[in-house]
């Protein structure tokens, strides 16, 4: 029990390091794919055929492959085929891999999410403010997104909530988050070695930050159920 | 004056002609009702006529502005779409209310935006769209009243029966002082038991001398409220008259058979 209560803060302060990257990651991802995603929405409901099925395409492809393929195939490409590792090696780059990866993956995932709430708005709605004499913009921002934003929060809220663990999947390439520090310590690290406890203790990290994402989202949606769609 | 014109107009879905050669007026103050069966076109006629669908071929002039010309070979600008859009008033079957807004906000918003977009052009000063935006909420107010709803000015449409709603549809479609306003079958989404309060707000407005075109299944509504009724059958018009016309003598088999199989129920 001493033992452990010695390792224990050297534990605590380097799980808390690789929790920051996987934050870290975590907002990035978002920060990219929501916006991202709408663009990719907007591709795959094109009325030009052409691009419709190429963005259709790519959805395909990114949410059929794993995303730990995904990552290993963005960090390592460049620099094997091409023989120019664009990302360097060192940390820096290898997050920013990590965040092209999980920015593409879940922008993709996002695009469909989005897509589901778009055409879940019934036309009627749309027709209601041409007939008043609304412009495009105005029925889009003042009468359909409000409805859009309900219908979405959520799949979204799932989807966030799965990112929150999927962000573990960077560890394939190093990224130094939390799961990377846990398991330096098996290892051996700051004079602590063969110890899986700090592994199984990142755990509860990704308990409480999705814990804490479940009420934040549960919030929004009470907010929003002054109306029905 | 005729407030709505409309001259052999035409409308194809793919292969399948919808409306042919159809041409009718309403003079001011004219209610005109259109009845027939389900799939005559009278709903692609109303869509035609309010803008939500482009007629092949014809004229359709509301207030003697041409809003459709089948002759005409530029484009119309969109600014030229949304005021043709203005002539025109629509109370959907499925009424439409804008969920996220109480139903005060769902009948001024739409004028709140025009102003707006009138306002940016012409730089007035807060003051001036302060007092612009009183008179709509005061405007709405006695719209609101005057389809009965006063109390429930602060709710929001799921706290509504379906009458209640389409009577909110009715006064956000009068909000914009149409020149004409049209119904697209307004009870056919209702419980029998309160098209009544509906039925009754149309009438009132008739009286009011309101020139409006109604689509409808409601044939003794029909009778009593219309100065004109116009019986559809497969896209084109087949009988046209006053309601003691239509209902009291008509003159085709198809109108003889489709009003007995109404009346009937």
């Amino acid at each position: 029990m001493s033992v452990f209560l010695e390792q224990f803060p050297i534990v605590f302060q380097a799980l808390n390091v690789g929790f920051l990257q996987t934050l870290k990651l975590f907002g990035v991802t978002l920060i990219g794919a929501i916006p991202l995603g709408l663009l990719i929405s907007m591709g795959s409901m094109s009325k030009i055929k052409p691009i419709s099925k190429a963005v259709k395409f790519i959805v395909w492809i990114v949410r059929g492959s794993p995303l730990m393929i995904q990552l290993l195939i963005i960090y390592y490409f460049p620099g094997l085929v091409f023989n120019n590792p664009v990302w360097g090696s060192g940390e820096g780059g290898r997050f920013i891999a990590a965040c092209v990866a999980f920015v593409i993956n879940y922008a993709c995932y996002f695009s469909e999410i989005y897509r589901g709430g778009i055409q879940g708005v019934p036309k009627g709605q749309q027709e209601a403010g041409v007939v008043l004499g609304m412009s495009k913009s105005q029925i889009f921002f003042k009468v359909t997104l409000l409805q859009m934003i309900k219908r979405i929060v959520p799949p979204m809220s799932n989807e966030i909530i799965t990112l929150v663990k999927d962000t573990s999947l960077a560890r394939i390439i190093a990224l130094q988050e939390i799961i990377w520090a846990g398991q330096a310590f098996m290892k051996g690290s700051q004079g602590i070695s063969g110890q899986i406890w700090p592994l199984f203790f990142t755990a509860v990290y990704y308990l409480i930050f999705s814990g804490v994402l479940t009420m934040l989202f549960s919030k929004l949606e009470k907010k929003l159920s002054y109306f029905k769609v | 004056m005729s407030v709505l014109e409309v001259k052999n107009l035409e409308k194809s879905f793919n292969t399948a002609k919808v409306l042919k050669d159809i041409s009718f007026e309403i003079e001011e103050g004219q209610v005109l009702s259109v009845i027939g069966s389900s799939g005559s076109g009278k709903t692609t006629l109303l869509r035609c006529i309010t803008g939500l669908e482009t007629a092949d071929s014809g004229i359709i002039s509301v207030g003697g502005t041409k809003v459709f010309d089948g002759e005409r070979t530029t484009a119309l600008t969109r600014e030229e779409k949304r005021k043709n859009q203005l002539l025109t008033g629509l109370v959907f079957q499925n009424f439409n209310l804008f969920p996220q807004y109480n139903v005060l906000k769902n009948v001024t918003l739409a004028k709140e935006l025009l102003l707006k977009d009138e306002l940016k052009k012409c730089k007035a000063s807060k003051e001036e769209k302060k007092q612009a935006l009183e008179k709509i909420n005061k405007e709405a107010t006695e719209l609101i009243a005057s389809v009965g709803l006063s109390d429930k000015l602060e709710f929001y449409p799921c706290e509504l029966s379906g009458g209640q709603q389409q009577r909110v549809a009715i006064a956000r479609a009068l909000m914009l002082s149409p020149e004409i306003l049209c119904f697209d079958e307004p009870t056919s989404a209702l419980d029998p038991e309160i098209t009544g309060e509906v039925l009754n707000v149309i009438s009132k407005l008739a009286k009011e001398g309101r020139t409006m075109l109604i689509v409808t299944h409601e044939m003794g509504f029909a009778k009593e409220v219309s100065d004109k009724v116009v019986f559809m059958d497969a896209g084109v018009i087949a009988e046209a008259g006053t309601p003691q016309e239509i209902f009291d003598n008509p003159q085709s088999e198809r109108l003889k058979s489709f009003l007995s199989s109404t009346l009937r129920v």
